[in-house]
């Protein structure tokens, strides 16, 4: 039996002016609030405030998984691979074990079992935990491993080769899942090459035949690691009564899923935590071997045990976003329609799966004929893992690259050329205010890239990304009004430094009439509520809309009492400016604090968790999770300075165009996307993770070697924000994080070819590349 | 890991850690025993010395390896400086050594002497914020936040020699400086502003 609904009428359309909007009537659950004015009618919602825990964050006040001490606090170190491959023999930890101080010397690679082998340099062997780092380093320095080293490959290509050794075989080979993320379950391993996970729709080869003009090219991505600031920790404390972990993590309530399953603990006697969070990019978004390794340590030591990564094992076991190799053919009529797209790809992970190259080739222009066929390799290397855009961000390099160079072959202009064959009208927006802010007139066509005029080359280009709007659906938040008219907002939801806690502060304090300031904000603890994981760009998505309900439930329980009070109807009341008012008589009314004081008992509450979409969703996702009917697009433009003398790209100005549904709060999505963007032109131009083919070593394992962009190389990075309304929740927000990413680097790559014409295929761009370019030497080397 | 234990290595007391007692914590300061100079040898073990940190004078015992920014962190409970690379390549751990920024993770506590410290938690007056705190906190020049107190340290510390600098010159201070959230558009914008507000 469908469960009773009411009509309401929402804002529909992109735009703030006056006219810009219509209405759309949806029906949805009578107890999900009324629809939400435009952020022009609003108090709170929509302003620039700013984030609530800057000042901890100014004064060194905020206390990170880092910084926490607990009584007793032990220290655990591991002991890693120091070959590529290996059978493990022997763990002899009985030294390590009487060195005074150590308390407990664990051996986590068994000989004779699975974990006997190692495939990655890195890879955890052994463990200890001890009263003090240099003491539990010295424990280390004692433990004695026997291991056969095993023939191993530790590059993409030869991995590929018909007598590449083997990383797994068959039955030790990760899986997949059945969400197909990181990567779907159940297709076929031969030799290192796992899939393809294919898709395809219409007949390419027909599509191909129709095409007036195609263009083919290879593309390739570097690996890239996350670099948090704060390094994977994890601090277990495991008493009789339950386990406490105290982890910088992006999603609590996963991670105690993941240990209640792991440890065989009831739910409830299991607590995550996190405070201040220094920056996962998707690397923390599990227990991760340190976490489970710090509870192993903590049962056995009956004491609280930190395992906290140093930068060396951040930069080879902390997680990292794949390498691949891609390549694509697009046919197209001389009109510009696309009647094919091929895509075949094949990328690295490491150990791990999940090195595809994601949808844009398939969803960002439709195309009646498409085929893709991807591939993850193993090599043995440290495991990758989700980071900011995972695919997306490798697959944008490839396709909005080769868009381009359609356009060129059909002497197009690029952005003429996707006006006509994107559908999306968000992208259609985004490009017209991108150009123009840009200046793209300005744009020399290719026709006219006049030679001579000095070394210094002037470009503008730019690049589209498509990400799917994520909804967490297992979210849930709670909110309290006291007797004293203090209100408090709880969530497991946690603050990865995008500033949601602020954010929730602000929908909630717009229900009540108060200020942001005027609430409490209580997350990252699994007491609370469970609410979403921050990865997928879903925590806005999927923690407001429930907070706002729950507080619109408050009020109406406050409403009722205040109504006798003032001898109305509850229904003629609201609340505004910290008071309770009678509508249209602005002077009638309380102070929210006598009104709270009506309360029968201390507080009352409410815990509202996340409504489906109200016009539903495109599809579920598993059990706790679903994708909103509409994608997340993002227009980037950047202009760019290459020295054809010295190779150097110089990017000077990007706008960035983005669209995240109603923007709640504008100066932190500002925050956000220049983020993005700047780890987007990291990835262009210097990041790169080496790792040594005859060693299996990465040779850049730090901060200095591994090249990350400063402040030197920032450019003027401009933000437009669309407000895109679409009745779709109580907030009508999505998120942000990862589409401000994904355009970066092809939009730089578009840029660079504008300026020198010439086209860079392979990440990162350095001046050792342009220079190859320019002297027309083959594309594609790469060390990944 | 093998370069912290390099990098540690050229002190006075290598000789004597080298015999086999590396890392064994002890309360306990050592006598002073001559080196092969004729200056006094100090360590392995904890030894006493005062530090005076945000104005205060703050006696501990610390082994002689132990770094300015692992006393600050460990014995002095000042966790705001944060250390990220601990080999002086990111600067979070950035404090003042009277007046001048350097980098907590590549000094060691026992040479800082008589040397004032300034960490991120003696900046404010009190509850008054420096002028580049709330400019940092109204420009939302931070995101998870971990970089931002050394960050706050080398701004805070340009706008005593440069009261009035261009957007170059903040970057110049904050060169070194990794934020990998990617503030530093919000970071140069809020030091500008600060300084203007000073005036």
């Amino acid at each position: 039996m469908a469960a009773p609904t009411r009509a309401e009428t929402f804002p529909l359309g992109i735009g703030a002016g006056p006219g810009a909007l219509s209405t759309v009537t949806r029906q949805l659950p009578l107890d999900e609030p009324p629809a939400l004015a435009p952020n022009a009618q609003l108090q709170v919602i929509g302003k620039p405030t700013p984030r609530q825990n800057g000042r901890a964050k100014v004064t060194g006040a905020l206390h990170y998984t880092v910084d926490l001490k607990l009584p007793g606090l032990l220290v655990g170190r591991i002991l890693r691979s120091t070959v590529p491959h290996g059978r493990i023999r022997s763990v002899d930890v009985s030294a390590a074990q009487k060195l005074p101080g150590v308390r407990v010397a664990l051996v986590l690679a068994h000989a004779g079992d699975e974990s006997a082998t190692v495939r990655y340099v890195g890879a955890p062997v052994a463990a200890v935990a001890a009263v003090s780092m240099a003491v539990a380093e010295e424990a280390l320095r004692l433990i004695r491993v026997d291991v056969q080293p095993l023939p191993f490959v530790a590059d993409l290509d030869q991995a590929m080769l018909a007598n590449a050794p083997p990383v797994f075989d068959g039955g030790s080979a990760p899986q997949g899942s059945a969400s197909g993320f990181p990567a779907a379950h159940g297709l076929p391993l031969a030799g290192n090459l796992r899939g393809p996970a294919a898709e395809s729709r219409g007949d390419v080869g027909s599509g191909f035949a129709q095409a007036e003009v195609s263009v083919q090219a290879e593309y390739r991505t570097q690996v890239q690691t996350h670099c948090c600031l704060e390094p994977h920790v994890s601090i277990a404390d495991w008493r009789p009564d339950g386990l406490t972990v105290y982890q910088s993590t992006q999603f609590t309530a996963g991670v105690r899923q993941e240990l209640a399953a792991a440890f065989d603990l009831p739910l409830a006697r299991v607590r995550v935590v996190v405070d201040g969070m220094g920056g996962g990019f998707g690397s923390k978004s599990q227990l991760g071997n340190y976490g489970r390794i710090a509870v192993l340590l903590s049962r056995q030591a009956v004491a609280p045990v930190r395992v906290a990564l140093d930068r060396h094992e951040e930069q080879i076991d902390a997680g990292n976003r794949p390498g691949t190799w891609q390549q694509l053919r697009i046919g197209a009529r001389r009109d510009g329609t696309l009647t094919a797209i091929s895509l075949h790809s094949r990328g690295t992970a490491g150990v791990a799966l999940g090195a595809g190259v994601g949808n844009n080739a398939q969803t960002m222009y439709p195309c009646p004929n498409f085929e893709g066929a991807q591939f993850d390799v193993f090599t043995n290397a440290g495991p990758g893992c989700a980071m900011r855009g995972p695919g997306n961000t490798p697959g944008a390099w490839g396709l909005e690259q080769a868009i381009d160079e359609l356009a060129g072959k059909l002497a197009m202009d690029p952005l003429v050329l996707r006006d006509r064959i994107d559908a999306s009208p968000v992208r259609r927006e985004e490009r017209r205010l991108g150009a123009e802010r840009i200046g793209w007139a300005r744009r020399r066509a290719w026709s006219a890239a006049a030679p001579g005029g000095g070394p210094v080359k002037r470009g503008i280009g730019m690049a589209q990304s498509i990400w799917g709007a994520n909804v967490q659906t297992n979210s849930a938040c709670e909110v309290r009004l006291h007797r004293d008219g203090t209100v408090e907002v709880l969530s497991s939801v946690q603050d990865i430094g995008t500033g949601i806690g602020t954010v929730l502060a602000q929908v909630v304090a717009e229900v009540f009439g108060l200020r942001t300031q005027d609430i409490h904000v209580r997350i990252g603890d699994t007491e609370f509520p469970a609410g979403p994981p921050s990865y997928g760009s879903r925590t806005t998505a999927s923690i407001t809309p429930p907070a706002r309900t729950a507080a619109w439930r408050v009020l109406q329980g406050l409403l009722a009492l205040a109504a006798p009070a003032l001898q109305v109807r509850a229904e003629d009341l609201s609340a505004l400016g910290g008071r309770i008012v009678v509508r249209g008589q602005p002077g009638r009314g309380l102070a929210f604090r006598e009104a709270a004081a009506l309360l029968a008992t201390d507080r009352i509450s409410e815990v509202a968790s996340r409504a489906d979409d109200y016009a539903g969703f495109r599809r579920r996702m598993g059990s706790d999770a679903a994708l909103a009917l509409q994608d997340l697009g993002g227009v980037q433009f950047a202009e760019v300075a290459v020295d054809t003398e010295t190779g150097i790209i110089r990017v000077e100005r990007i706008v960035a165009v983005h669209d995240c549904g109603r923007p709640l709060n504008p100066k932190l999505i500002e925050s956000q996307v220049q983020g993005g963007v700047l780890m987007g032109l990291s990835y262009a131009l210097f990041e790169e993770r080496i790792l040594d083919r005859h060693t299996g070593r990465m040779v850049n394992a730090n901060l200095e070697q591994y090249k990350l962009v400063g402040p030197r190389e920032v450019p003027a990075v401009e933000v437009i924000v669309l407000e895109n309304y679409q009745g779709h929740s109580a907030t009508d927000a999505y998120g942000i994080a990862e589409p401000a990413n994904i355009a970066t680097a092809p939009a730089i790559a578009n840029a660079v070819c504008n300026a020198i014409g010439v086209r860079l295929r392979s990440l990162p761009m350095t001046p050792a590349a342009v220079l190859a370019a320019l002297r027309g030497a083959p594309a594609g080397s790469s060390l990944s | 890991m093998s370069h912290e234990f390099s990098r540690r290595s050229f002190l006075r007391g290598t000789a004597v850690s080298g015999m086999g007692v590396t890392g064994i914590a002890s309360a306990v300061a050592a006598a002073p025993v001559p080196g092969a100079d004729g200056s006094a040898v100090r360590g392995p073990s904890a030894v006493p010395l005062t530090l005076t940190v945000n104005g205060a004078a703050r006696p501990l015992q610390v082994e002689p390896r132990t770094t300015l920014a692992e006393a600050l962190r460990g014995p002095m409970d000042l966790t705001g400086t944060k250390i990220a690379c601990d080999r002086g390549a990111c600067s979070a751990c950035t404090v003042w050594l009277d007046g001048m920024t350097v980098c907590a993770c590549m000094m060691l506590a026992i040479e800082v002497g008589s040397r004032q410290v300034t960490t991120i938690e003696g900046l404010a007056r009190g509850d008054t914020l420096h002028p580049v705190q709330a400019a940092f906190i109204e420009h939302d020049a931070m995101q998870c936040g971990f970089c931002t107190p050394g960050m706050v340290m080398s701004c805070a510390a340009l706008l005593v020699h440069t009261p009035h600098p261009g957007a170059d010159e903040v970057k110049a201070a904050i060169s070194g400086h990794v934020c990998r959230c990617g503030t530093y558009p919000h970071v140069v914008e809020a030091t500008l502003a600060a300084s203007k507000d000073k005036d």
